[in-house]
């Protein structure tokens, strides 16, 4: 065990884990930001999608320890109430079916809008499709990330 | 025996799970009307709630909840439901609380989600009581005024009595009419003057599930609950036979480990108690990171099991069911196939005399199908919380099937069903898998043994190679043609492990003067359950690449190939238990045919395929169109055409149809399950390949029939035909036709070879 000090989503708090522990299970338990999912474990389902300095990271694979220090971002801190231009275009979308992965895509979805403001469909398909969607959302999550780049 | 619950432990549960999640409740100030009433109505007693009918709540404030009494895994009950209530009892939709039920059957009805179902049968049961407790309003109303009740009338929420110019909201009316008794036979309103149902509304959950609120029983952890994970056999067709947790105890976090019966000796199982392993080693520890880590420390001895029979209660009696010591290959279960494909089988059906017709036959086509076992890979993998006591018992999480697992839970747990109760949350996917109940059992049996709260996990690896799985399914159809390429015979013979996929009474059953259908199946080790449209998934990939084969045997185009079977089945039917209406069927191929310009040569630059299929009691027809994207076969465009009567929410509708069309595509093209002696080789996303966002198609067109009939359910019926279209645009593109899912398997031999 050992003093970890991270910085989620503006606030500095201090845990004492295992630093092995992904960051992902710390997010979930230790600090009740569930909206960060378990999906598999190994990051290829992408439900864990969290940002580390504003890059989509998966959670499921990063060590606490090396999440010191660096500035973390789940989809609390990406807006609480909604109002972030991804969570608005998924809602003018109507894009979740059963809504588990959804959190993973929009911070996958910001993280691209981040460094890419107008992105292509090709663009689109490589950065997103390290997200799984069970229940075949992805046409509405191309739309939505469209609405989305339009509003920036 | 008397069993009535409330929803308070609900509204505690999301208090709780609410105010775990930190700072919700006062930072609510942007959201949408409907949000802020439903977080406010959280907060309110319970005896504000005025209750007409079981499924509709007014307070005096003239707040107004409806109650979704379905588990919702993502077909979107949540709005659906509660909107057929609403149309009736003419309420703001903008205005509506909706809250999930708990499980009470007694007051809420069958609360069972799977057979495209939800929709279908609550249809009646919501409308009847909106328009009782709008009636029960009116009532009210007119006895305060001292009108006839006749002459009050509603709109949005108000009562109003025109000659005297009074009026007052639902909420004025609610305490007494809550006291009138609830009438039966009150008058619906006309379909076609519906203002909510049939018109787009967006998910009421939609905003917590942008924003991460606590939906799922996966966030759902009160302090002190404890987490539990279980050992399961690493295969099929073994079992515990001891384990030394020496080292396992030794590390941080962990409380117990021991282990448990899933049923105890001699047990009786239900219809969907499906019993994979019996005897589960548990680890029990503070957080869930620390009881995966604990786990791969146990030292377990495993053993292979003899062969064992199981008496299974079911819904047409008792059937004894041979559990096989065997540990199963995947390259051995085909042959196996092969081996009883060849053998006399059961005669499910025979109309005419197909022998004969077989043996004078000008021309014979037969082809036989083969698909794997499927794994459902809900997104959130398999949990529940229990909280089992002496007393009572508390179960959170995602369930299907509450009213079918219940009875099963009380005998275990040896308490009355009015001291059990299940919440069920949002599911993170279902699929079918989640209407079996054993990891619900396995929760409560957890949490009676450690006496605390525990939230059972199942890690990806766990949930994938539990079984449960589509069944591995065989089927060989045989076309008999005369001189003339007359179609003048039809057999099908199919099989699997360890169920027949086989439909008698389906299309083109009824069309075809002399047909045969024959069923087969092998008894396996291997759990196998409901997938998204049982049996249909497979036959629809088969009978519908078949039939496409044939027309092109016969010369003629496949849409109107079908379309000339539908008329004579419609016309001339032969035999009497035909399942399908032709006249739905051929009209989603019609409909289908203009909506995809099916004969407009600017389209001839697609490889198109198409297929149509009638399941459960709707009907979808679809239109497939194959580029070469990055030198593979890609589906670039589909157009899709159902039917499912009055179509409750249109946008929510078509948005599942378009997620069952990618399912489609990615299971044709990928899903499969393996065995090498008895283990699943695949146990994660790393070897189980799921479709990705790159490789959905651009564009999904969908359309519905548009009629009056009362809703035929959605969820399934547009998933099986997807397989036949996708198979039949495969032959386009490559001129080889594809027998065998997943379809990517022969493709990369032919890539190979050439």
């Amino acid at each position: 065990m050992a003093v970890i000090n991270l910085n989620v989503n503006g606030k500095k708090q201090a845990v004492d884990v295992d630093p092995a522990t992904p960051l992902l299970w710390v997010l979930r338990e230790h600090l009740r930001l569930v909206g960060t999912k378990y999906g598999c474990g190994i990051g290829q389902c992408g439900a864990c999608t969290i940002h580390v300095n504003g890059t989509a990271v998966r959670s499921c694979s990063l060590p606490v320890s090396a999440a010191q220090n660096r500035e973390i971002t789940t989809i609390e801190g990406l807006s609480e109430s909604g109002e972030h231009p991804v969570q608005k275009a998924w809602l003018e979308h109507d894009v979740a079916q059963c809504g588990y992965c959804q959190t993973g895509q929009i911070m996958s979805a910001a993280a691209l809008l981040r460094t890419n403001s107008n992105p292509t469909d090709a663009q689109i398909d490589t950065a997103m499709s390290g997200n799984i969607c069970r229940c075949g959302t992805y046409l509405r999550i191309r739309d939505a990330i469209k609405t989305a780049a339009k509003q920036k | 025996m008397e069993k009535t619950k409330t929803t308070q432990s609900r509204r505690s549960f999301l208090k709780s799970s609410m105010l775990a999640s930190g700072g919700l409740m006062i930072s609510f100030s942007g959201l949408a009307k409907y949000t802020l009433d439903s977080e406010v109505s959280e907060l309110l007693p319970a005896e504000q709630w005025n209750e007409l009918t079981g499924y509709i709540k007014i307070t005096p404030d003239n707040l107004i909840k409806i109650l979704n009494p379905n588990p919702e895994f993502g077909q979107n009950v949540m709005t659906s439901l509660p909107m057929i209530a609403a149309e009736e009892l003419d309420v703001d939709w903008q205005k509506v609380i909706v809250e999930m039920a708990p499980h009470d059957s007694v007051k809420l009805g069958p609360q069972f989600t799977g057979g495209s179902n939800s929709v279908r049968m609550y249809w009646r049961p919501l409308r009847e009581a909106g328009a009782a407790a709008r009636q029960m309003l009116r009532e009210a109303a007119a006895q305060t005024w001292g009108v006839p009740v006749e002459e009050v009338t509603t709109k949005a929420g108000m009562l109003h009595h025109v000659k005297s110019g009074k009026s007052g909201t639902y909420g004025d009316f609610a305490s007494k009419a809550a006291a009138i008794p609830v009438p039966t036979g009150v008058a619906l309103k006309d379909v076609k003057s519906f203002n909510v149902v049939r018109t787009s509304r967006k998910n009421v959950e939609g905003l917590k599930i942008v924003t991460g609120k606590p939906l799922f029983s996966q966030d759902y952890t009160p302090d002190g609950t404890l987490i539990a994970m279980i050992e399961h056999p690493p295969a099929f067709g073994k079992k515990l036979k001891s384990f030394d947790a020496t080292e396992t105890l030794k590390m941080p976090g962990i409380k117990d480990v021991f282990t448990i019966k899933l049923y105890p000796d001699g047990f009786e199982q239900a219809g969907f108690d499906t019993r994979t392993f019996n005897d589960l080693v548990v680890v029990v520890g503070k957080t869930t990171w620390e009881v995966m880590n604990a786990r791969k420390k146990l030292k377990v001895v495993w053993e292979q099991i003899s062969e064992t029979k199981e008496v299974i209660a079911g819904f047409r009696g008792k059937t004894e069911v041979v559990i096989p010591a065997e540990l199963e290959t995947s390259s051995t279960q085909y042959q196996k196939m092969a081996e009883y494909a060849s053998k006399p089988s059961q005669q499910l059906r025979k109309d005419g005399d197909p022998e004969t017709a077989f043996k004078n036959a000008a021309q014979i086509l037969e082809r036989t199908y083969n698909a794997p076992f499927l794994a459902h890979n809900c997104m959130e993998p398999m949990n529940f919380f229990a909280h089992v006591t002496d007393e009572k018992a508390l179960l959170v999480g995602p369930l299907q099937a509450p009213g079918w697992s219940e009875p099963t839970l009380s005998k275990l747990l040896n308490l009355p069903a009015d001291k059990i109760e299940i919440q069920m949350t949002r599911m993170g996917g279902g699929f079918g898998l989640r209407a079996y109940g054993h990891y619900m059992y396995e929760a409560a049996t957890i949490s009676k043994k450690v006496k605390a709260p525990i939230k059972l996990v199942y890690s990806r690896e766990d949930d994938m190679t539990y079984g449960i799985y589509r069944p591995m399914y065989t089927a060989t159809y045989r076309a008999a043609l005369d001189a003339n390429k007359n179609l003048i015979a039809f057999h099908v013979k199919g099989g699997g492990i360890p169920e027949s996929p086989i439909h008698a009474n389906r299309f083109p059953a009824g069309a075809v003067d002399n047909y045969l259908a024959e069923s087969w199946a092998i008894p396996s080790n291997i759990t196998i359950g409901a997938f998204r449209a049982p049996r249909s998934n497979f036959n629809a990939a088969a009978e519908q690449s078949f039939l496409d084969e044939l027309a092109e045997l016969m010369g003629k185009d496949p849409i109107d190939f079908r379309l000339e079977l539908l008329k004579r089945a419609k016309e001339n039917p032969v035999g009497k238990n035909n399942d399908y209406d032709a006249d739905r069927y051929a009209g989603v191929l019609k409909l289908v045919k203009e909506k995809s310009g099916w004969n407009n040569p600017e389209n001839k630059k697609y490889s198109r395929g198409v297929a149509a299929y009638f399941c459960h009691a709707s009907y979808a027809a679809h239109v497939v169109d194959m580029v070469n994207k990055d030198g593979q076969p890609y589906v670039e465009q589909v157009f899709s055409a159902m039917d499912c009567g009055v179509v409750i929410n249109p946008d929510a509708a078509a948005n599942m149809v378009q997620g069952a069309i990618v399912d489609g595509i990615g299971n044709a093209f990928y899903g499969a399950l393996t065995h090498k002696e008895g283990t699943p080789e695949q146990n994660n996303f790393n070897r189980y390949r799921i479709i990705r966002l790159r490789e959905a198609p651009k564009k999904i067109e969908v359309h519905f029939v548009e009629n009056d009939i009362d809703p035929t359910g959605l969820g399934e019926p547009p998933f099986p035909p997807v397989f036949g279209a996708v198979a039949n645009a495969l032959y386009k593109n490559t001129g080889k036709r594809f027998y065998n899912q997943p379809f990517i398997n022969d493709l990369n031999e032919k890539n190979d070879r050439t």
